[in-house]
């Protein structure tokens, strides 16, 4: 206020930023950090990079990321099928169907993935013999438990089980948070209760499965790591079927890192696509979305995980 | 059909018969006893204070909600029921569906199918329940958008549109299914004030072209001008039901006339 007022023009004022001291020490010491890592990383014998590289596309690790892939798709499928079952059993008039739904979930949700895994493992314990008889006619069919359960059968329904129990509570959330207007707007029209649910409900619940879901088959890739237990041969037990005979734990645990992290972030950039698929008719004109944005979600991608 | 005369002495030429209509709901009753009848080709308009169960007799026409008790009938058709040997069997879900398609539906809330497209959400149940091929089923929403004035709006998505044009498309996608019977709920109950002349010019354009119409709605104007009868509803009976202008002018009943001074 040392000058005069009215010679201050209001074009001429300069807007002065905060000296943020904190935020440029953070960065500093971040960076030093960082610096400190890669050096370490780079310099420490047991990474053995050479070795890595090696190994980074071995046919036998590719055939094991194959499985892997192979894994996933499948069971995210299956788990996606039953679980849409789950859901509509559970939002269903039926109490009987209602307390079916609930004890499915709570149940295949609730035991941990190993010994679910464990356990079909060991069905022909239980149940040496598969077999189907009807009184009147015989046995139609008859089979030893373990020639049928081979051990990629056996991680494909235990997996799928588990996962639809995660699945059936995404679908479900998803269909109650479609208003009623909209099935009431729909049989008003003569829909039929199978169609309004395909046509009308599902698609708009879509917008609020896609997200978790996208979380769901980054969670359940990962989770296929399991299956090494009862010796499928996925990318994790590829690798470990090479490291017991050469002793070279630490560049092929990378080189399984690698693949594992090449895929999420594939599986992150098609999420964004099918989000941005699902709420086009969100849009005020104009298309959004773009390959850099899809990049951007990929490796910001940290909400909800489990696991 | 003569069955039905004798037993239960139905008018001719009636598009909706209600008669002692009950509905309860656990253990509110909302309607308790509606004597109602909309002639063909006629527009009945549906006055009263919320909670009178104007609204909830408007879903029991078209069986959104299930009638308790009294004789309900569409077309000489028991709403939801089949009259066959002296009992009535509940229809079977396919049937209601059929019978559903005949009758419109206009909600205050517009309900607009968000995922589709303007002509999309006419074109849909045209297609889905009717079969119509989907060139035939789009030149005929088209041509509905134009009835409206909405054409240009075809591939628009609702979020896009206004209060007063998402309620012209869904009138339009009612229509798209040719019914014989187009129920209104407040149509413009939920509109901007400004916006409530575009919807009641399309209503107004509809109830000359001899379509039967219900409306629930509280333009006294409206009612006045195309009424060809004023329904009074009271905590769940209609207390008075007459020609529009007179009732207007001299209701005969004292809560009617409470009701018109507050809104006129």
């Amino acid at each position: 206020m040392n000058q005069s007022p009215h010679r201050l023009r209001v074009e001429d004022l300069t807007v002065v930023p905060p000296r943020r001291t904190g935020l440029l020490v953070t960065t500093a010491l971040t960076l030093a950090f960082l610096a400190l890592l890669v050096w370490a990383i780079a310099t420490n014998k047991a990474f053995a990079w050479p070795v890595v590289g090696k190994y980074l596309f071995h046919p036998s690790i590719l055939r094991g990321l194959g499985n892997t892939l192979l894994l996933t798709v499948t069971i995210m499928i299956l788990a996606t099928v039953i679980g849409t079952v789950v859901a509509i059993m559970r939002l269903s008039p039926s109490r009987i169907l209602q307390s079916f739904a609930n004890a499915y979930i709570w149940f295949f949700r609730g035991a941990p993935a190993l010994i679910q895994l464990i356990f079909w493992f060991n069905l022909a314990i239980i149940m040496p013999v598969i077999s189907l008889g009807l009184p009147g006619v015989g046995t139609l069919f008859s089979l030893r438990t373990n020639d049928v359960m081979t051990p990629f059968l056996t991680a494909v329904i235990a997996l799928s089980l588990h996962e639809a129990g995660y699945m059936a509570e995404i679908i479900r959330a998803g269909i109650t948070s479609v208003p009623a207007g909209q099935t009431e707007a729909a049989s008003t029209l003569g829909m039929s209760r199978g169609r309004i649910l395909r046509r009308i409900v599902l698609p708009q619940a879509m917008r609020f499965i896609v997200p978790p879901t996208g979380n769901e088959a980054i969670n359940l890739m990962k989770a296929t790591s399991l299956v090494t237990v009862i010796a499928v041969d996925d990318l994790l037990y590829s690798a470990q079927t090479i490291y017991a005979r050469t002793f070279e734990t630490i560049p092929l645990l990378i080189v399984v890192a690698f693949w594992y992290l090449a895929v999420v972030t594939i599986m992150s950039i098609g999420q964004h696509f099918l989000e941005a698929h699902f709420n086009r008719s969100d849009s005020r004109g104009g298309g959004g979305g773009g390959f850099g944005r899809a990049l951007r979600s990929a490796f910001g991608l940290s909400r909800g995980a489990r696991a | 059909m003569s069955d039905l005369e004798q037993d239960f002495h139905v008018p001719e030429n009636m598009m909706v018969y209600a008669r002692g209509v009950r509905k309860s709901f656990g253990r509110i009753e909302v309607l308790k006893g509606v004597d109602l009848q909309v002639p063909t080709g006629s527009v009945a308009c549906i006055i009263g204070p919320s909670g009178s169960g104007k609204s909830t007799f408007l879903r029991c026409i078209n069986h959104l909600e299930d009638i308790s008790g009294g004789l309900l009938l569409v077309e000489d058709k028991f709403v939801g029921y089949d009259l066959i040997d002296g009992r009535l069997h509940v229809v079977r879900p396919a049937e209601l569906c059929r019978r559903r398609a005949d009758i419109g539906m206009v909600f205050q809330n517009f309900n607009l199918f968000g995922h589709m497209t303007a002509l999309e959400n006419l074109m849909e149940a045209p297609m889905q329940v009717r079969g119509l091929p989907r060139a035939e089923a789009r030149d005929r929403a088209m041509a509905l958008l134009e009835r409206v004035g909405l054409a240009h709006k075809a591939d628009a998505w609702p979020r896009q549109l206004s209060g007063g044009q998402q309620q012209r498309v869904a009138i339009a996608r009612a229509l798209a299914m040719d019914p014989k019977l187009l129920l209104f709920d407040e149509p413009t109950s939920a509109l901007d004030p400004e916006l409530v002349g575009e919807v009641l010019a399309v209503m107004r354009d509809l109830a000359q072209s001899g379509i039967t119409m219900i409306v629930v709605t509280h333009e006294i104007g409206f009612a006045r001008e195309v009424g060809d009868q004023l329904i009074f509803m009271d905590g769940g009976v209609v207390e008075e039901a007459g020609n529009p202008r007179d009732m207007l002018r001299d209701p005969k009943s004292e809560r009617t006339r409470a009701f018109l001074s507050h809104v006129l």
